[in-house]
C-alpha cells in the first residue's frame, strides 16, 4: 500500500514545476497536470494535457516533471499525455491568474463565451486603463495575444481565452 | 482503445490510412506556412502564420504517431514524415499549393480552416479515442485559424482595388483545389459507418455556405467550378509538392536520426 504521504509529495513536486515559457507560473497553476498516481512499487504516473497541440514547451515540461519527481525521491516516472478533455484557460487557478497579472501578463477572461472574445474588458496591466487595442491575435507564445494600451501606449501580453 | 482484437484487418489498414490523410494535410500545410517565417508582410503576421503552423504540426504529430501505432510496422512519426516518398503522402492538393502572395496564403487558410473546423466539430464524437482527442483539441485551434483568415479576407477583399484584385485572383486560382477536400472513398465511408471517421462529403454544404458568406461580405465573387484537381488521397500530387518534400526531408535524409 502506498502511503498517502508519497502521493502528496509526488503531487506537490509535479505542481511546483515552472512553466518553461512563462516561469512566473507553475504547471499546477496552469491546470495542465490532470492526474498523479503512485503505485505499490513507488512508480509514479503523471497525466498532463498540452495547452496547444503544437506547444513546444510540452517536451520540456515532461522532462522537468521527471527531474522534479526524481529530486523528490521517485526514480520510476512515466508521463502520459491526455488530449481530451482539451485544456482550457478556464483551468488556470486564481493563484495563477494573480501571478500572471503581477508579471504584467493579463490573464484570460472566461473561454466559455466563444473562441474569439478578446475585445471585452482587457485592462492595461501598467496604468489600468480599459482603453486597450488588439495588435495581433497571435503573440510570442501559442497562448498569448499582443495588445497595446491606448492611454499609456504600452504594449502588453494577454493570455487569450481558449 | 479502439484498436482492439475484434477489429478486422482491413479496418486497421483503413484506420491507418485515415489517420495519415488527416495527418498529412496538417503536416504539409504546417510546412508551407512555416516558409513565411521571417518573410511575412509584418511581424505580427510572421508570428501568426508560424503559430498556426505550430498548431497544425502538433496535430500532425499526434495523427502520424497514431498511424504508425495502428500500422504496427515499427514506423514512428519521424519515419512517416521524413522517410516516405512522394507517392506515399496522402494529403490533398490544396495544402501543398505554393504560398504565392499573402492573398493566396490567406485564401488557402480560409478554405482549409473552414473545412478542418467542420471536420473536427464532427470528429469529436468519434468512437476512436485518439481521433476524438485530436479533434477536441484541434477544434479550438481551427476556429482561431478560421477567424484569422476570415478577418484578413474581409479586410483585403473589401480593401483597396489592388488588394481586392489579388484576393479575387487567389480565390479563382485555388477554387479548383477545394472539391477534393470533400471526396470520400471506401476508407472514409467504411470508417464513418463504424462511427470512427467523418464522411467528408457530409461537410460540403456547411463549408460552401460559410465560404460563400465570407466571400460575399468581402465583395468577392464565388467562382463557378469548371474543373477540380484530384489525386492527393491516392498519392498523386501536383508539381509543387516535390519541391516542398525535398526541403522538408533534406536534413533528415542527409543526417539520419539527427536530433537537437
Amino acid at each position: 500500500m502506498v502511503s498517502a504521504g508519497a502521493l502528496e509529495r509526488a503531487r506537490a513536486a509535479c505542481a511546483s514545476v515552472a512553466d518553461p515559457e512563462q516561469p512566473v507560473v507553475t504547471i499546477g497553476d496552469l491546470g495542465i497536470v490532470r492526474e498523479v498516481s503512485v503505485d505499490d512499487h513507488g512508480r509514479v504516473e503523471v497525466v498532463v494535457t498540452p495547452t496547444y497541440s503544437g506547444c513546444p514547451a510540452t517536451d520540456a515540461i515532461r522532462d522537468d516533471i521527471r527531474s522534479a519527481l526524481r529530486r523528490a525521491g521517485f526514480a520510476d516516472v512515466a508521463v502520459r499525455t491526455m488530449l481530451a478533455p482539451a485544456w482550457s484557460t478556464d483551468w488556470i487557478t486564481a493563484a495563477g491568474r494573480r501571478k500572471l497579472a503581477a508579471h504584467g501578463i493579463v490573464p484570460p477572461g472566461p473561454a466559455s463565451g466563444g473562441v474569439v472574445d478578446l475585445e471585452i474588458g482587457v485592462r492595461c496591466p501598467r496604468c489600468g486603463s480599459i482603453d486597450t487595442k488588439l495588435v495581433s491575435r497571435f503573440g510570442s507564445t501559442a497562448c498569448l495575444a499582443m495588445r497595446r494600451c491606448t492611454s499609456c501606449l504600452e504594449p502588453f501580453d494577454h493570455v487569450k481565452p481558449h | 482503445m479502439i484498436a482492439g482484437n475484434d477489429r478486422p484487418m482491413a479496418s486497421a489498414d483503413q484506420l491507418c490510412t485515415y489517420a495519415l490523410r488527416l495527418g498529412d494535410d496538417a503536416l504539409i500545410l504546417a510546412q508551407r506556412l512555416s516558409e513565411w517565417a521571417s518573410r511575412a508582410p509584418e511581424i505580427e503576421e510572421d508570428i501568426a502564420l508560424t503559430n498556426i503552423a505550430l498548431d497544425l504540426l502538433g496535430q500532425a504529430r499526434e495523427l502520424l504517431d497514431y498511424a504508425g501505432t495502428v500500422e504496427n510496422a515499427g514506423r514512428d512519426e519521424d519515419d512517416l514524415a521524413y522517410l516516405r516518398v512522394e507517392r506515399e503522402f496522402v494529403n490533398t492538393h490544396l495544402v501543398e499549393q505554393e504560398n504565392g502572395d499573402f492573398a493566396h496564403t490567406i485564401v488557402r487558410q480560409l478554405f482549409f480552416s473552414a473545412y478542418q473546423l467542420a471536420l473536427y466539430e464532427e470528429l469529436i464524437s468519434s468512437r476512436d479515442e485518439l481521433l476524438a482527442g485530436v479533434a477536441a483539441k484541434g477544434v479550438k485551434e481551427a476556429a482561431y485559424h478560421h477567424d484569422h483568415a476570415m478577418q484578413w479576407t474581409l479586410r483585403l477583399g473589401d480593401g483597396t482595388d489592388e488588394s481586392h484584385r489579388r484576393m479575387q485572383a487567389a480565390v479563382d486560382r485555388l477554387w479548383p483545389y477545394t472539391a477534393e477536400l470533400f471526396d470520400a472513398d471506401d476508407v472514409e465511408k467504411t470508417l464513418a459507418a463504424q462511427g470512427i471517421a467523418v464522411d467528408p462529403s457530409t461537410l460540403k454544404s456547411r463549408w460552401s455556405q460559410a465560404i460563400s458568406e465570407v466571400l460575399t461580405s468581402a465583395t468577392l465573387t464565388v467562382p463557378e467550378t469548371v474543373w477540380s484537381s484530384r489525386g492527393g488521397r491516392r498519392g498523386v500530387h501536383t508539381e509543387a509538392f516535390g519541391y516542398l518534400l525535398a526541403e522538408m526531408q533534406y536534413l533528415h535524409r542527409a543526417h539520419p536520426g539527427a536530433e537537437w
